[in-house]
């Protein structure tokens, strides 16, 4: 399992001859510029700020946007509730490749390509719909007391909202924030789409477009992969508990 | 948090309990249940409007788009019926990536998922280390498929990738081969990289409803005389049945629409052999400027994976997502 990632990270280390000759063993010297190379550049740097730029947008809008919807799908009864739950349901089975080719075209229309919104907006529309429902299971279970006793004291819906449910959701929300930015900063398919210009470029696309710059160069490919790894690995680690404790959680609720 | 000291529970307007619908109704009750619903409304309004505008509105242009001949470019104006979808039904790579769709999920739901499964009631013992083999099995998925398809790519290049090199190493050159290159052995390359990828996700799943099959069942079963094999088919697997079902509704859809691991791979190659359909729908709506066609291959897309959600649900998922899609009240359907 681990195997092909501690392969990458020695082949970093090594030259591309020696690549060639040992390919299995312990590097015979470590050569450590292919990645102070890759680190000194500004471009490696600018595609990490992008898809942070991108991630953290994203995860911003989900999250508001779902947590607005959540809260009146779990709190509120009204005509059409269940159908319009239905509706956000069904956007679950949506491939995103389903809509590309209109959606392209809306963008482009819109003269968002080659714009940070243009990635931002439908990846948020796209993750909709999981969020929502964690959301909504999570809210429910929080007791109606407080919400009449919020009232009581002079609270209006949105500020029950405000004051009340979303401090106690934190759990939750953490939990869905760490589920969009793993996939808005994993997304190649869109930005491969929106983004021509290379000043715009995410990670993905960037060590896809690296690879193919510098094929004959193994080594040099390694470990642009390896630093490309670390964000993702090194975020996982950290919110390791959130994510699955929350992919559980939305799991068994459906 | 608050105290009261209002001698009457009245409950507030708004949230939590709707209104009973009387017959007659006091003045003043229709303008709050006017303003109820607009409140309600209120919260969902920014949701709707980007769900609406950039998940249905594209969906539904793609539905019209696939009746017509059109290059992309302003309005789709030459209407041709169905001929799209008959020209579907008679283009060989298509019908191919039906067949490696089915292939794929075949294989991921008889090799990947039982494995997976194999593996979480491994760790779900109490052993050292089970910390760290979480960890490890489950970092791949936070990887991005396109940096996953890269190290793959080069992992299995030809002769002197470090598979082949390896192979040769202990002496088994007669296994190494062209992996990617060949179009008898890349559908099987493709899914050993998928099931390095996906595996650890469907496992942290299981993992998770292992921890809430109840400690005491196995143990009476245990006291019971139940061996290993008995008390996980008959205890464990039961109380796992809802895990599964989703794990494998995720399995199947997300085989339906692979795309990014095949396309930094190989981008279908070779010679079509491992091509899926939102790869074909990319190459002729972003390649070959044949949008119309395009849009045909993503409805039949989106018409498999709704189909098949929707049989799933009716037929297997239907407790499991009662908490989904039934009220409060239990008015639902």
């Amino acid at each position: 399992m681990a195997v092909p990632l501690l392969y990458a990270v020695l082949s970093g280390f090594k030259s591309t001859d020696e690549l060639s000759r040992n390919p299995v063993g312990l590097p015979e010297s470590w050569v450590t510029s292919n990645y102070t190379q890759i680190l000194g550049s500004g471009d490696f740097w600018r595609l990490i700020g992008n898809s942070t730029l991108i991630a953290v947008g994203t995860t911003v809008l989900i999250v508001a946007v779902s947590a607005l919807s959540a809260f009146s799908f779990a709190r509120f009864a009204f005509r059409g509730r269940e159908a319009l739950f239905t509706l956000f349901t069904m956007g679950l089975m949506f491939p995103f490749a389903v809509a590309a080719l209109p959606l392209f075209l809306l963008l482009r229309s819109l003269d968002l390509l080659d714009n940070p919104l243009g990635v931002i907006l439908p990846q948020a529309a796209f993750g909709l719909p999981m969020t929502i429902i964690i959301l909504r299971g999570f809210f429910r279970q929080i007791p109606g007391e407080l919400e009449e006793a919020a009232t009581l004291d002079g609270c209006s819906s949105f500020g029950f909202f405000w004051r009340v449910l979303l401090p106690m959701a934190r759990p939750a929300l953490g939990t869905v924030s760490v589920l969009a930015v793993v996939t808005s900063w994993n997304n190649f398919f869109l930005p491969l789409l929106v983004f021509t210009d290379a000043q715009w470029w995410t990670l993905p696309i960037g060590v896809q477009q690296f690879q193919g710059q510098y094929s004959a160069e193994y080594a040099k490919v390694f470990a642009y992969l390896v630093l490309a790894m670390v964000p993702a690995l090194a975020f996982y680690s950290v919110a390791e508990r959130q994510l699955v404790g929350g992919l559980t959680a939305g799991a068994t609720k459906g | 948090m608050t105290s009261t000291f209002l001698p009457d529970k009245r409950t507030g307007p708004g949230a939590g309990s709707p209104p009973p619908a009387a017959g007659r109704r006091p003045p003043g009750r229709a303008r709050r249940r006017a303003l109820h619903w607009l409140t309600a409304a209120g919260f969902q309004l920014p949701a709707l409007v980007l769900f609406m505008g950039l998940v249905l509105l594209p969906m539904l242009f793609a539905l019209y788009a696939a009746f017509f001949r059109w290059g992309g470019f302003g309005m789709p104006s030459d209407y041709i019926g169905g001929e799209n979808f008959s020209r579907l039904l008679q283009d060989d790579v298509f019908l191919g990536d039906l067949w490696r769709c089915l292939v794929l999920v075949v294989l991921s739901l008889a090799l990947q998922l039982p494995f997976a499964l194999a593996m979480a009631v491994l760790l779900n013992q109490r052993m050292r280390g089970r910390a760290v083999y979480r960890m490890l099995f489950f970092a791949p998925y936070v990887l991005s498929e396109a940096i996953t398809g890269i190290l793959f790519g080069m992992i299995f290049a030809p002769d002197d990738g470090f598979a082949d090199q390896v192979l040769g190493k202990v002496g088994l050159d007669g296994l190494g081969g062209e992996w990617f290159a060949d179009p008898s052995t890349v559908m099987a390359t493709l899914f050993l990289v998928m099931t390095w990828k996906y595996f650890g996700f469907h496992m942290m799943l299981y993992l998770a409803g292992l921890q809430a099959v109840p400690r005491e069942l196995t143990e009476a079963a245990l006291i019971d005389g139940a061996s290993a094999w008995q008390r996980f088919r008959n205890v464990t697997l039961p109380l796992l049945a809802p895990t599964l079902r989703i794990s494998v509704f995720l399995s199947v859809i997300g085989a339906i629409q692979l795309f990014d691991l095949v396309w930094v791979t190989t981008a279908g190659g070779p010679d079509h052999h491992s091509e899926t359909m939102a790869v074909t729908m990319f190459q002729y709506g972003f390649k070959r400027y044949q949008v119309g066609y395009a849009s045909a291959i993503s409805v039949v897309m989106f018409g498999i994976s709704l189909v098949f959600a929707l049989a799933y649900q009716r037929f297997v998922l239907r407790r499991d997502l009662e908490g989904a899609t039934t009220t409060m009240r239990g008015d639902g359907k």
